[in-house]
């Protein structure tokens, strides 16, 4: 097996135990709903607030949804003792990186898609056409989280409190990731687009580049025992 | 020993020095007045700030290729005192920001970078603390500190191009105005004397980590000898 094939079965394992469960999911489904409906009371906002504060909220509502999923990821491992039979198994540890990044990378995908659903819905925002770069957007804003969550959940999840240290971890160094999606978002949300849209996809772009082959360069460190 | 007794010299020499020079031989500021004199102070701290974090990932780096526990302490030591000078550049920041700039904290590229990295060496001392196996501790750290190392950067230009798309906080005249001669020295013996000062409190947090590990040596060996007495 090529590393992309193992990468693609670790994926796949992971995309079964998930939909035998469904727990992530529909953990970070319901959560993501409650952040928008406890935002609508909170800020009461209209339209013009909406092209302001909604970039921010999107952004904010993926990544506290993303993070539940994050600590699920090895989590499961760890509880079902099987981490140790990934580690033997005659793949390349990067290749497990990848699987599970991919894994984390589609779970969040797929609540997002929900999630911008009903933020369109809820806040009566016409998303159709901004479609496209609202897609785009997502999916290189989601990969650079799941880049650096992933190999971050993997150490935090050997710590007494993971739950927790995750977070304390993700946050700071996504920083710069969160500034690029939101203004990137923020310039579509505005008729017509507003400038700095290519800019900052290409920073989202680099960051991915930076952050995923670090990740990939460290991940042995991390599994080594 | 004795070149650490020397060296310690050297930093208290440098450092009377450095306070004669910010305090006497510098100008006081026309505009700002005394408080500029925190200046010194401050851009030292940060410099330290910045200088500790990739000083540690150097020997986290080493620590990953080769293994060798020493590595690891020296980088945890690098790290920990890091800190602490993280710390007071904020907080002396902030104590001049107030009375020139009329607030204390604005989300200016500068401030929101240092204040992402004392979250991102918080981050590092927590996890260290959390963590119970020596050597999972020693890697873990280890490949967090790059991320984070890797991350400042990153960090700094991406708050600084963000702020080019939002009206600029106003400042009322920036050190960018240029210093006077006598300011220069005072600023590098400021430095000087931080830069000195940090390495050598890096030395002895270093030597105190090797002084913990041998106690709990010999504490092990007085536990096995006592049982094989009885």
């Amino acid at each position: 097996m090529n590393f992309f094939s193992q990468a693609a079965a670790i994926l796949w394992k992971d995309i079964l135990t998930e939909f035998r469960s469904k727990d992530a999911i529909t953990s970070m489904l319901i959560f993501g709903l409650l952040v928008i409906l406890m935002f609508y009371f909170a800020f009461e906002p209209d339209r013009l607030e909406i092209e302001k504060f909604g970039p921010g909220l999107l952004w904010v509502t993926f990544i506290f949804a993303g993070m539940l999923g994050m600590n699920r990821a090895f989590a499961g491992e760890r509880e079902n003792d099987s981490l140790q039979g990934l580690k033997l198994a005659p793949i390349s540890w990067a290749a497990i990186y990848l699987g599970k990044m991919l894994a984390n990378l589609a779970f969040m995908l797929l609540v997002e898609a929900v999630i911008l659903i009903c933020f369109a819905v809820f806040f009566n925002f016409d998303l159709v056409p901004r479609l496209g770069w609202m897609l785009m957007i997502t999916l290189l804003g989601t990969l650079g989280f799941a880049s650096v969550g992933t190999i971050l959940a993997a150490i935090s999840m050997n710590t007494r409190m993971s739950d927790v240290m995750l977070p304390i971890l993700l946050l700071p160094v996504i920083l710069p990731l969160v500034i690029g999606a939101v203004s990137s978002t923020a310039a579509i949300f505005t008729d017509p687009p507003g400038e700095g849209l290519a800019f900052w996809l290409k920073f989202l772009v680099v960051y991915n580049i930076v952050f995923l082959t670090v990740a990939l360069l460290l991940f042995d460190f991390v599994l080594e025992e | 020993m004795k070149l650490q007794t020397l060296f310690a010299l050297l930093t208290f020499v440098v450092m009377l020095a450095a306070l004669y020079a910010i305090f006497i031989y510098a100008p006081t500021e026309l505009t700002m007045g005394v408080v500029q004199r925190i200046f010194y102070f401050h851009v030292s701290s940060d410099w330290i700030s910045f200088l500790a974090i990739f000083f540690a990932v150097t020997y986290s780096i080493r620590f990953l290729m080769t293994g060798e526990r020493e590595l690891d302490t020296k980088a945890a030591a690098a790290f920990e005192v890091g800190f602490i000078f993280c710390t007071l550049g904020i907080v002396s920041g902030m104590i001049w920001a107030k009375p020139v700039w009329g607030i204390w904290w604005t989300w200016d590229p500068r401030l929101t970078s240092m204040f992402v990295l004392w979250l991102i060496y918080i981050g590092y001392l927590m996890l260290r603390r959390l963590l119970e196996s020596p050597e999972q501790r020693a890697r873990l750290s280890a490949v967090f500190g790059i991320l984070g190392a890797v991350d400042v950067p990153i960090i700094y230009m991406s708050n600084r191009w963000w702020r080019t798309q939002h009206p600029q906080p106003v400042m009322g005249g920036g050190e960018s105005s240029g210093l006077e001669p006598q300011m220069w020295v005072a600023f590098f013996l400021a430095l000087t004397a931080f830069t000195l000062f940090y390495l050598y409190l890096w030395k002895i947090r270093c030597n105190l980590e090797q002084t913990t590990e041998t106690v709990e040596t010999l504490q092990r060996q007085i536990e096995i000898r006592l049982k094989e007495a009885r």
